[in-house]
């Protein structure tokens, strides 16, 4: 059962101090006593590098954009609708779509640790797994966004998601001005990583 | 009451430092971290919550001065000697001593896509009845473990004795503050609650921000 270790040293700190050959030692002992495959290894890295990441996000946005029954019902009851199209799995099993409009921008942060969206976005950027990042977003949103360059209106509230449960969020940027006419695969270019995260807007075509 | 990974208002941290989309890992051993912490989830010693609350348990001065990824395998290496995977010698020696009996659990590659796919649900049939309906105002309580001193919660210490609105309901979710400790999944309701900045925070940015938080039914009192 999990306790309070500071009474002793920590098993961690029998490993060597450098981090890759910590990494290493662990994977070596596993792989020895037959309880990791190098191979399943190289499979979930794989998956993570190469196939999922936040084209398939965009690919939710874009959708939005151009049709409005898919739009209400990701806005009434996303972990079906994103499932559908194949975006479910670990980290990703209870999912909320939160629409920016012009009253409101929504900002995602884990102030805990590191929570997010794996199966639409992939892996989180170092920011935002960053201490700044999660000591920050909530109570200095607006100077967080100054740091990706990015200025709201006063006009425009901000509302900041702290992933505390298994729930995870999607921010459905605005649709930009001027992209009538465009299809889902155009759309889908203006659509960034940060700006499903909140950190961003979408693209100007 | 609070840990070191509790940093939600903190003071003191510098920029965020935007990076590239295509950039996912930034070293070799980020993804051998990433890889062998997911592939030893599988061996089912432990659920998310035993494996954040370890992570939260480490010493504030190693949790402060590591970086992402070294948090992950100090906090793996820690978990799996907790569970009795490995030995303390093990760890001290760099060799296995003899086979274990976890083996047949081993994520095999063939496996690696159907696991990742089916994920780990965290809502659960409950007998506890929702006493929140959306637009209903509620306060937090105190953070912290209602139970065990120290011990594993989501209720962030910034956010804590604050009043706001129900905003959604998610159903009956996993409560955490049981489940890290081993002491069954006691699912409750689980609510997301905005509360307005200026509630928060001496000096908010903006008069109608406000910050959302997934909150369970045990984290909140009703306001009359």
């Amino acid at each position: 059962m999990p306790h309070d270790h500071s009474d002793h040293e920590q098993p961690h700190a029998l490993l060597p101090s450098d981090p890759a050959l910590r990494v290493k030692a662990l994977e070596t002992i596993l792989t020895e006593k037959g309880l990791i495959d190098p191979a399943a290894l190289e499979d979930i890295i794989d998956t993570y590098e190469n196939r999922i990441g936040p084209r398939n996000g965009a690919r939710v946005v874009a959708k939005a954009w151009l049709d409005d029954g898919f739009r209400a019902a990701l806005l009434e009851d996303a972990t079906p609708v994103v499932a559908d199209l194949g975006y479910y799995g670990r980290q990703g099993e209870h999912m909320v779509a939160v629409e920016n409009t012009a009253d409101v921008h929504n900002m995602v942060v884990c102030t805990l640790c590191s929570c997010y969206p794996w199966p639409l976005l992939g892996i989180p950027p170092g920011w935002y797994k960053s201490d700044a990042y999660r000591a920050r977003a909530v109570r200095e949103p607006r100077k967080v966004l100054a740091d990706f360059g990015v200025t709201l209106p006063n006009e425009t509230a901000v509302r900041v998601w702290d992933s505390t449960a298994e729930v995870r969020y999607l921010v459905i940027p605005q649709r930009p001005a001027g992209t009538e006419g465009m299809d889902e695969e155009a759309l889908m270019a203006l659509v960034s990583r940060d700006a499903m995260i909140g950190t961003a807007l979408a693209r100007q075509p | 009451m609070s840990r070191v990974h509790d940093m939600g208002g903190r003071f003191g941290d510098g920029p965020v430092i935007p990076e590239p989309e295509d950039e996912v890992f930034h070293e070799e051993w980020h993804k051998r971290a990433l890889a062998v912490t997911l592939a030893c989830g599988s061996l089912g010693q432990w659920n998310i919550d035993v494996s954040r609350h370890m992570r939260e348990c480490l010493d504030p001065v190693d949790y402060t001065r590591f970086s992402y990824y070294e948090i992950w395998a100090a906090g793996l290496a820690n978990l799996l000697v907790d569970a009795g995977v490995l030995t303390r010698e093990e760890l001290a020696s760099g060799a296995a001593q003899g086979s274990s009996p976890l083996e047949g659990r081993k994520l095999r590659a063939d496996k690696v896509a159907e696991v990742l796919a089916a994920g780990g649900p965290a809502d659960r049939p409950s007998d506890i009845a929702p006493t929140f309906q959306v637009g209903d105002r509620v306060r937090t309580r105190q953070a912290g473990n209602l139970v065990i001193p120290g011990g594993h919660t989501r209720l962030p210490g910034y956010a804590q004795t604050a009043e706001g609105r129900v905003v959604r309901y998610h159903g009956t979710h996993i409560l955490p503050d049981s489940s890290a400790h081993r002491q069954g999944d006691a699912a409750e309701p689980l609510y997301a609650v905005a509360i307005a900045a200026k509630e928060l925070w001496l000096h908010p940015e903006h008069p109608n921000d406000e910050v959302v938080l997934d909150l369970w039914q045990s984290y909140l009192e009703p306001v009359a």
